[in-house]
């Protein structure tokens, strides 16, 4: 049952991705340029409602739809990991125009290059579990 | 019905983005697409390889499932409910686009130039898409999440990290865009 909710969730975000636009490389170059609202639009919306859910969650305790207290998970404090790494994954982003969300639903949408864009993506992840100890964090 | 079948203003998107979060925290879960990418590696046997992918993937077949969902609603989206999926760019977007070779800027969803199937055959644009995937797969893993991850989750938390991670993806884009582009699109 709770498998069909995952589903429901993802379809609901793979449409959202899709018809907002999000997953076109051109609206990410779009927004690197600075010449439209849209991605700013986008990403601004989604936050201010976004904090505001996530306090009034807080402030009244809200629990899940199974009466679970909801969890949020404090980031670890660093700040090399988040600027090295954040600076590199840009670098990818503006390059291949897809982050890990909507790249699987450019798959579904019928783009078949972009599955040579996840198979570097998952060897990427790859790559940082193997030189993890090595970096800076 | 012309809500469904043209593009999605912002402010439908970005309240639906912020829905599909809640609905996570609702069931319990969390909002971050990159973690998947890791999920497959340990899939992939990579366990053995690093400490790292040690992991029981079965606790994340959840967030498997809602990848699954999101390739479905691509196929769904750009089948059935985006009859011209044309993205209207800026007009200065298409000039600057046009000046680095992309004639398919503003009359397609993604450039030709690299997502056309036969674009594979050609040694560039094929180092292209591997280089953007492998930055952004080894980059979302270091930075510990990706758009979602932070810029939507991690802020809505207003957790100091992401916003660090966020100004690095700001840096690392407008570099790309800005200084890299013209030389390898040239």
């Amino acid at each position: 049952m709770r498998t069909i909710v995952y589903l429901f969730i993802g379809i609901l975000f793979g449409i959202t991705m899709f018809k907002s636009e999000a997953a076109s490389w051109f609206r990410i170059y779009e927004m690197f340029k600075f010449d439209a609202f849209h991605m700013y639009g986008i990403i601004g919306s989604a936050l201010v409602i976004g904090v505001i859910t996530i306090q009034l969650i807080k402030k009244f305790d809200i629990k899940s739809f199974y009466g679970e207290t909801i969890h949020f998970y404090p980031k670890t404090r660093s700040a090399s990991r988040y600027l090295i790494g954040g600076i590199i994954f840009g670098l990818g982003w503006a390059l291949a125009g897809a982050c890990p969300g909507p790249m699987f639903t450019l798959i579904g949408a019928g783009f078949a290059p972009i599955l040579v864009v996840i198979a570097a993506a998952i060897l990427g992840t790859f790559l940082y579990g193997i030189l993890k100890d090595k970096l800076p964090h | 019905m012309n809500w469904i079948y043209s593009p999605w203003p912002w402010y439908v998107s970005g309240p639906m983005i912020a829905f599909v979060m809640f609905l996570l925290l609702m069931v319990g879960k969390n909002f971050g697409m990159s973690s998947n990418l890791k999920t497959m590696c340990t899939i992939c046997g990579a366990g053995t390889k690093a400490d790292f992918f040690k992991l029981d993937w079965r606790t994340q077949k959840w967030n498997l499932t809602v990848v699954i969902g999101g390739f479905i609603g691509g196929f769904i989206a750009a089948n059935f409910m985006t009859p011209d999926a044309a993205v209207a760019i800026t007009p200065e977007t298409i000039s600057d686009l046009q000046n680095l070779g992309f004639s398919s800027a503003g009359r397609a969803y993604l450039p030709t130039e690299l997502f056309e199937t036969s674009a594979l055959l050609d040694f560039k644009t094929l180092a292209i898409l591997i280089i953007g995937g492998l930055l952004v797969g080894f980059g979302a893993r270091y930075a510990g999440g990706c758009t979602s991850g932070h810029a939507i989750s991690g802020l809505s938390n207003l957790q100091l990290p992401s916003l660090i991670a966020v100004v690095g993806f700001f840096i690392g884009g407008l570099v790309m865009i800005h200084l890299l582009y013209p030389l390898i699109f040239a």
